[in-house]
């Protein structure tokens, strides 16, 4: 899950002891002249988890109260990259000097966290890698090893940070013992900030969690920022069910992640579109009818693959649910079985008997028979 | 150990739950040696006819085993996983799915200090037809899997039951499967599979079940390309959009890196034949061998 800059900075870097500058939350225009009466000048910032703001607009300076409230007004009428701007932080204006890069993330290739650092700030990482390698310093932490200031001075030795090592070395130290603390898949401080007082200041932060570890940082969690999710999505998520919305019109309920992605390639390679990813595998497998209305309250869907290979799954207990949700809502689309693994004799006798249909062999063939029920339900559409 | 063979004493941590329960059950039908449990609460009793201790460490004291596998949720994966390492299990298959990222990373640790195996986490387990199996694939089924010579590695458990299947009814029976997980974070990575499975004597041909995301595949085509065994692949994932986990955590596209075509174009330069479709993949395998011919099915000697 991902945060906005203003939790990230006041709920992550603030309390870990990172200096943060000062700065207001504002929904609404008159908020934003209040916030700059305490703040005077300041930059009036959009808080979407994005990091295209700065291209798009959407950070501005203020330098009187009427200022503050008319760029308030604007950034809070704009949507950057998808995401509507439900709010803007006030920041006080900085004077800076240099700036930094400082970043602790997992590195799942080594199976560690990585403490990565740059002298080139403001500046996408991916970029100075490819292009100032020597700017560029990284870190990975053996867990029994861990990261305190004296291994942040050995990182940064070496590089010329204009007499603001000690403050960044326990500023990076403070970064990896957070990230830990807090379950951060992600946290990034860019730019770090020498101001012309000295002081250094983390400028904006990009912070992840790790969505597994929601359940032992519940507070925090509490605070991400909300996923872009169509309603039918958000009704998924609420049902404990991971649905995806696509724009095309064969409705997909499989059992497993990998099962899910492969019905969708199969449609796709027999020349259809699928209408989402739904996967009822795991402990949702017990879910199936829950997740059958939203898959066809999906308003593109001309046609639906069931497609079952049941392992942990029961497919016996996940056709019970299809069945009886199929019965209950009585769907007019037409609908394509294969079913295969744990409980498949039961399994294919509910749905013969049931929905008076039969379970094709090879899922391909299922696949096959739902796209050209889309096509010729699209083609009858158009004849209309 | 990554092959599973019947020689191996299997410890289930979580025997005493449903699922814990239910697939000791199979395990054991299926012929896998099941010699003890792990319920701190239920020590001193038995279930399903072997004993019940409290930890790894004090069933290792009585009743040694090789493989420990969890049916343990996430919140306590952690505290299960360092008790079979420090036990002194060879092997840990930890089925578990949603275990923090940080947990992951101690495991890991723990295990390399140990020298342990870790198979997962969040995978299915892994099924040698005719020996048994460990975890929760339909390693009973005999519509699904036949002892044969088709090495198997998959992400998924789902594709994986998919795909033998498919072979099965091809009249390729399996050498074994290796279920690996579809965590970011896994202990044996397809690249781990893929060499053992070219070093086991029984495997004479490996389908390799891949998925977007990550670097693995591409690993693992670094090493096919010096391997003289067939290897014949397939990656989910080829119609799914850039940006969205596809359920299993490990399974994102982020900007090029994890593409489906970045993986397809390792795999085929490293000589690898990649299947469009699930059902293509026993033709790919080349051996000339279809339903009516009963010598497929055979064991090797």
């Amino acid at each position: 899950m991902n945060f906005l800059e203003h939790a990230a900075k006041a709920r992550v870097l603030a309390p870990a002891g990172i200096p943060v500058p000062r700065a207001v939350l504002c929904r609404n225009p008159e908020e934003a002249v209040a916030a700059f009466a305490e703040l005077g000048p300041c930059m009036v910032k959009a808080q979407v988890p994005t990091g295209k703001r700065g291209k798009a607009g959407g950070i501005k300076p203020a330098n009187t109260a009427e200022e503050a409230r008319s760029v308030a007004e604007r950034i809070l009428g704009m949507a950057i990259d998808g995401h509507a701007v439900g709010a803007v932080l006030l920041e006080e204006q900085a004077r800076i000097v240099r700036e930094f890069y400082a970043a602790v993330l997992i590195d799942t290739a080594s199976r560690c966290p990585l403490v990565l650092f740059s002298t080139e700030g403001g500046m996408d990482i991916e970029e100075v890698a490819a292009t100032q390698p020597d700017a560029l310093r990284r870190h990975r932490v053996e867990p029994e090893a861990g990261f305190d200031a004296t291994a942040a001075r050995a990182l940064l030795s070496g590089l010329d940070l204009g007499g603001a090592e000690g403050a960044v070395a326990d500023i990076v130290a403070s970064l990896y013992e957070t990230s830990g603390r807090v379950d951060a898949e992600l946290i990034e401080i860019n730019p770090l900030a020498v101001l012309a007082d000295g002081r250094v200041v983390a400028l904006d932060c990009k912070l992840t969690l790790d969505d597994s570890a929601a359940f032992r940082q519940a507070e925090l969690a509490g605070e991400a920022a909300e996923e872009p999710m169509t309603d039918l999505e958000r009704e998924g998520a609420a049902n404990g069910l991971k649905f995806i919305q696509l724009d095309g019109d064969v409705g997909v309920l499989a059992n497993g992640a990998g099962l899910t992605m492969t019905t969708m390639d199969v449609i796709s390679h027999c020349g259809g579109r699928p209408a989402n990813f739904l996967e009822i595998g795991g402990e949702a497998y017990t879910k199936s009818e829950a997740a059958l209305k939203l898959v066809l309250s999906n308003p593109g869907v001309k046609s639906l693959v069931v497609n079952f290979c049941g392992a942990f799954a029961r497919t016996d207990v996940m056709a019970e649910g299809v069945v009886a949700a199929w019965k209950r809502l009585d769907p007019d689309i037409p609908v394509f079985f294969s079913i295969h693994g744990t409980g498949e004799d039961e399994a294919v006798r509910l749905v013969r008997e049931g929905l008076g249909c039969e379970p094709f062999d090879l899922m391909e063939d299922a696949v096959q028979a739902a796209v050209d029920a889309a096509h010729s339900a699209a083609s009858r559409g158009a004849a209309r | 150990m990554i092959i599973y063979r019947r020689s191996a004493r299997v410890l289930v941590q979580g025997i005493t739950g449903k699922q814990g329960t239910f697939w000791t059950q199979k395990m054991m039908e299926c012929g896998t040696q099941v010699v003890a449990g792990v319920n701190p609460k239920r020590a001193g009793e038995r279930h399903l006819g072997v004993p019940v201790y409290a930890t790894a460490k004090a069933a290792m004291a009585e009743s040694p085993f090789d493989v420990a596998v969890m049916f343990i949720p996430p919140a306590m994966a952690r505290e299960a996983a360092l008790d079979a390492i420090q036990a002194g299990a060879r092997t840990v298959v930890i089925l578990t799915e949603h275990i923090p990222a940080r947990d992951v990373m101690a495991i890991h640790h723990a295990a390399s200090r140990h020298g342990t195996r870790i198979v997962g986490p969040n995978t299915a387990g892994i099924v040698t037809p005719g020996e048994g199996f460990v975890g929760i694939m339909p390693g009973h089924n005999s519509n699904i899997f036949q002892p044969g010579e088709i090495g198997v590695i998959s992400r998924s458990g789902s594709l994986g039951t998919l795909i033998c299947l498919n072979l099965t009814r091809a009249g390729l029976g399996q050498s074994a499967f290796l279920g690996i997980g579809g965590d970011p974070m896994i202990g044996t990575t397809t690249r781990d599979a893929l060499q053992a499975l070219d070093e086991d004597a029984r495997t004479r041909a490996i389908v390799l079940v891949g998925e977007i995301g990550g670097a693995m595949e591409e690993a693992a085509a670094d090493y096919a390309a010096g391997m003289s065994k067939p290897v014949v692949s397939f990656i989910a994932g080829r119609a799914s959009p850039p940006g969205k986990k596809m359920g299993h955590a490990g399974a994102i596209v982020s900007g090029s890196f994890g593409s489906y075509e970045g993986k397809r174009r390792a795999l085929e330069a490293a000589g690898v034949s990649v299947a469009d479709t699930p059902a293509e993949i026993p033709g790919l395998l080349g051996l000339g061998q279809g339903r009516s011919d009963p010598a497929a099915r055979a064991l090797p000697a």
